[in-house]
């Protein structure tokens, strides 16, 4: 138990403070790299109470894409005019406070709910897809994944095709004086226009370029 | 102290789950830190289906945060596509002066 109390304060201090500096740190570049960090932190955490395949799927899908998809946004931006403007307003508006305050309010709304929860004890393993040492996380994860959920499964792949589409079509522009292929006018072509017979006279030979 | 339990997992995704908030309230600078809050929020709810799903000895909880995994992903691309479009027309992603519908 020492080693696992050890491991998840270390890993959650790490999680919480790269969390802070996400919103606090001056430099955007520097708040995608410390989203990064957190994203790791947590899941090592995962990795460690047993879901190994969300830790591993965490790194993958957050790290790998969308941490990269941040990166390369604000590289394509010009923001690095815009930073130090964290708490500097224009003029004194009122709702940094308000913020705050609500903010603080939320988080002991959470505090008071999982302090004064019980559980009743026939909760625990009352349920009809129950965590068993037999096979390994990835292995009883995949048995109820494409039993239980496959369609909730499906719609989650059509929600991702949907989201892929939905950013080509809003970021796709056509540009002037960019040579590209045009394949209707490349099959429609007719045998009349491409092909010219000629009546060559001899000893003269035949202007083909004008 | 040395035992962790449920109400640790929980109190970290609470605590991470206020920092997203508060990333949103108080932004001052531009709109992808706004979006990183929102991935921060969704994280620490994905900390808690997980613990409860570990400590329930449920499977479930595992389940939905891999779809929780799939919304936040395609979100996160039309986020920062709608944002790249906005920079091309408007020039600004600052918060202060992305002002269009004057409210």
């Amino acid at each position: 138990m020492i080693p696992h109390a050890i491991f998840f304060y270390i890993f959650s201090i790490i999680a919480i403070i790269s969390a802070i500096m996400v919103t606090v740190s001056k430099n955007t570049v520097h708040s995608v790299f410390f989203l990064i960090l957190d994203f790791i932190s947590i899941s090592c955490l995962f990795i460690m109470i047993g879901a190994e395949f969300l830790g591993m799927i965490m790194l993958i899908v957050y790290v790998g894409a969308v941490a990269v998809l941040f990166l390369f946004v604000v590289m394509m931006l010009n923001v690095a005019q815009q930073k130090n403007q964290w708490f500097v307003s224009k003029e004194n508006s009122s709702h940094i406070p308000v913020g705050l305050i609500i903010s603080a309010i939320i988080f002991f709304e959470l505090i008071i709910v999982i302090g004064g929860w019980k559980y009743r004890p026939e909760l625990f393993n009352a349920n009809s897809s129950q965590i068993t040492n037999d096979v390994s996380n990835t292995h009883s994860l995949g048995q109820i994944l494409y039993t239980d959920y496959i369609h909730i499964f499906q719609i989650s792949g059509m929600i991702l095709l949907i989201a892929m589409i939905g950013a080509i079509v809003l970021t796709f522009r056509q540009r002037e004086g960019v040579k590209t292929q045009s394949y209707l006018k490349q099959i429609s072509r007719e045998r009349s226009e491409g092909v010219e017979v000629l009546e060559v006279p001899s000893n003269r030979g035949v202007k083909i370029d004008d | 102290m040395t035992d962790i339990g449920l109400g640790h997992y929980l109190t970290l995704g609470a605590v991470i789950f206020s920092i997203g908030v508060i990333g949103i309230f108080l932004n001052r600078k531009n709109i992808i830190v706004i979006l990183m809050s929102i991935e921060l929020i969704l994280l620490a709810v994905n900390i808690n289906l997980v613990s409860f799903s570990i400590y329930l000895n449920d499977l479930s909880g595992q389940v939905f945060t891999l779809f929780i995994l799939t919304v936040a992903a395609a979100e996160a691309a039309i986020g920062l596509a709608i944002i790249v479009v906005y920079y091309r027309n408007a020039g600004t992603i600052r918060v202060e002066e992305i002002d269009n519908l004057k409210g």
